[in-house]
């Protein structure tokens, strides 16, 4: 039995369902550092390069508050997870191709990285041989690994269709591994709705955009993300554009706000970008451009080191104060 | 139709010629300057990389003096770069510009939109299949006699006897190849041009310090992007061989030539290729500077380019292993002349003295 470390970031939000089951069905131990906090983030601001971007240093703080817990570093390479046959030929964006490589030299004094190359446009049984390959670097057989995997699938599909009923990730997840109870949420019937669009480790990740879901939730917004949209809905808004990114989560962003943006019911937009994200600087000036040219409001909040809480909640307020008006008036 | 493309270093010189000779007007895209910069700034996005904001500036400009069509190269990612011509055609149409960008994807990707775009150029033109084929072909040579004439001026710089000769000469040289119309002619200028270089009174005593020059292709090729770092340092009495050249692909002779082999270099590094950009590139290419006997490298980004973020926070154990200096300058628009020339003074001064130092240990060898 070997412990494993699963940073709280990243490409958490959308797998950790699916790693935390394969690797405790192979009898393991996950060990997830914390949520993020100032401790974590100072760790990465230290070691990571000075011009990365936010997302990457704190991966980097993650990986440094995790490395005296645990026996292997699971920091996988993500190349693809398209999957195969599904015509999509995008990637990640190069800080994530990278990354193992970034941990490795950075931390001379980590445990093992188990830094598989996840490329899923493959093959068909692509993810049943990148689990085996995890497996067998844990001393697991193959057969063991295939079974896992699996059972992994399955609780993946669960946490999927826990995503598109309009669950945010955190609950799903201690709905689907804990097994807690679905709260029960009361809407205004004349209550605003806004679609939150933007990464994963962005959205979902409260210390980084300081708390903006919970600020709409208690002004009684409902929230609409891409995560909940089915990945057929995002690929057909794929056709809308002269030519689609290069990167996964950067589309998916894309894509989920141009479907909105086309939603009568939906009020506005907000796209939550990372200080010197790269892709971002593409991703937002088109949501920008073409939110104009559908006529729906739209922010865009960028997020640093020293975001404050004020700063972006006095944002909010006069952007949720605007569309208030927006519809009285109409 | 009035066509302009991307300015990169004097490749623009071939290009001219290919555009003109195409049958189309040529709007040659004017050297960036203080004014292409700030255009662009103005209307990029603020993450958006230099050459994104510099083109974005020249493309203005270019739109300014009558052109109607952009020409350019798309890419598969996952650099940016690959993503510039639709956010320049989205932003341009926001500005009411009545100019297109078009851009030729790989083939590989879309052989069909490839062809078709070949083939309007071509028919809007005027030219026989024959005829556009000889057209490439003469632009190609044009390209290669380009590099050819600058990669040696490179070599002369810092022997220079008369500071400024070898720029002045390199001028004259670009010249001719600018007037030379057939293959023939284009031999005889790259002729005339190496020559009037070797003419040039030098100092032959003079023992350059060595730099290699790598980065992203766009702060490598365009000087007036990159503060025209290898004049500059030539001028300081230091030898620079660039990794990028546009006609490099067909070359044997450059200690960068083959994508393959770089990438193995870079692999023990960073065990995946391609990143996009030229970040695993920048890897294999200190690798190779250093085992070809180099004092240090220089890498050139534009701030916040993601493959070469990646880069340099691999590039310091790359310097630990072969024992090469690497100096990262990350170019924005904030950048001053003043700031880059002060550390590369200073590079080149620590280069001089891990020099001398190691001249010291051998003799105490000896």
């Amino acid at each position: 039995m070997a412990r494993v470390g699963i940073p709280h970031t990243l490409a958490y939000f959308l797998y950790y369902p699916f790693w935390k089951t394969f690797f405790e069905a192979l009898g393991h131990q996950v060990v997830v550092s914390s949520p993020t906090t100032r401790e974590i983030l100072d760790l990465g601001v230290e070691e990571t390069v000075n011009d990365a971007c936010i997302p990457i240093k704190i991966y980097h703080g993650h990986v440094a508050s995790l490395i005296d817990k645990v026996d292997y570093m699971f920091c996988p390479r993500l190349v693809s997870v398209r999957l195969h046959g599904d015509f999509g030929s995008e990637t990640f964006c190069p800080k994530f191709l990278g990354l193992p490589d970034l941990i490795r030299l950075t931390f001379t004094k980590a445990p093992p990285i188990i830094d598989t190359r996840i490329d899923l446009k493959k093959g068909k049984k692509e993810l049943e041989s990148i689990c085996v390959e995890v497996g067998s670097r844990l001393g697991n057989s193959s057969q063991e690994s295939q079974a896992a995997c699996k059972k992994a699938r399955q609780v993946h599909r669960q946490y999927l269709a826990l995503l598109r009923q309009g669950t945010m990730p955190p609950e799903a997840m201690e709905i689907l591994l804990n097994g807690a109870k679905p709260a029960s949420r009361e809407f205004p019937p004349d209550g605003l709705s806004i679609a939150v669009v933007g990464y994963p480790y962005a959205i979902y990740d409260p210390y980084i955009n300081v708390g903006l879901l919970n600020m709409l939730a208690r002004e009684k917004i409902k929230i609409y993300t891409q995560d909940m949209l089915s990945d057929k809905i995002l690929n057909r808004e794929a056709r809308e554009l002269p030519k689609s990114m290069f990167w996964y989560f950067s589309n998916r962003a894309v894509y989920g706000g141009l479907y909105y943006m086309k939603k009568a019911n939906i009020d506005g937009i907000i796209h939550v970008t990372a200080f010197a994200c790269g892709p971002d600087a593409m991703v937002d000036r088109l949501l920008e451009i073409e939110a104009r040219r559908h006529n729906k409001p739209y922010l865009s909040i960028s997020i640093d080191e020293h975001t404050g809480e004020s700063g972006v909640r006095t944002r909010i307020e006069a952007f949720v104060d605007m569309l208030r008006y927006r519809r009285d008036k109409a | 139709m009035k066509i302009s493309f991307p300015r990169m270093g004097y490749s623009y010189i071939a290009l001219k010629w290919l555009v003109e000779n195409m049958g189309h007007e040529c709007i040659v895209p004017p050297e960036p300057s203080k004014r292409t910069l700030d255009l662009g700034v103005r209307y990029a996005p603020e993450f958006a990389c230099i050459p994104f904001k510099i083109l974005m500036g020249t493309y203005l400009e270019v739109a300014e003096m009558g052109a109607e069509i952009i020409l350019t190269s798309g890419g598969r990612g996952p650099c940016r770069a690959g993503y510039y011509w639709v956010m320049h055609n989205y932003l341009l149409q926001e500005l009411g510009k009545d100019v297109r960008v078009v851009a030729f994807e790989l083939p590989l990707d879309n052989l069909k939109d490839f062809w078709k775009k070949v083939h309007w150029i071509r028919k809007t033109g005027g030219l026989s299949v024959k005829e556009f084929i000889r057209v490439l072909k003469i632009t190609w040579e044009k390209l290669k006699a380009i590099d050819d004439v600058e990669m040696r001026s490179h070599e002369i710089r810092p022997l220079e006897i008369h500071r400024g000769d070898t720029t002045r000469t390199l001028w004259k040289g670009l010249e001719l190849l600018d007037q030379a119309n057939t293959l023939e002619e284009i031999e005889e200028a790259r002729r005339e041009g190496l020559k009037m270089l070797e003419s040039i009174p030098r100092d032959d005593s003079r023992n350059p310090l060595k730099i290699g020059i790598i980065g992203e292709i766009y702060v490598v090729l365009e000087p007036a992007a990159n503060h025209y770092i290898q004049i500059m340092l030539g001028e300081m009495g230091v030898q620079t061989d660039r990794s990028i050249y546009l006609s490099a692909y067909t070359r044997k002779n450059t200690i960068i030539n083959l994508e393959g082999d770089i990438f193995s270099k870079a692999r023990p590094y960073l065990n995946e290729a391609p990143i996009g950009g030229h970040g695993v590139n920048s890897i294999g290419e200190t690798v190779l500077y250093a085992q070809h006997g180099f004092d240090g490298v220089v890498q050139l980004a534009p701030f916040a380019c993601i493959p070469e973020i990646v880069a340099k926070g691999i590039l310091p154990s790359v310097s630990r292993d072969y024992g090469i200096p690497v100096l990262t300058l990350f170019i924005d628009e904030q950048t001053g002349k003043a700031g880059v020339q002060t550390r590369l003074e200073a590079f080149v001064d620590l280069l001089e003295r891990r020099r001398e130092q190691k001249a010291k240990m051998e003799r105490l060898v000896i």
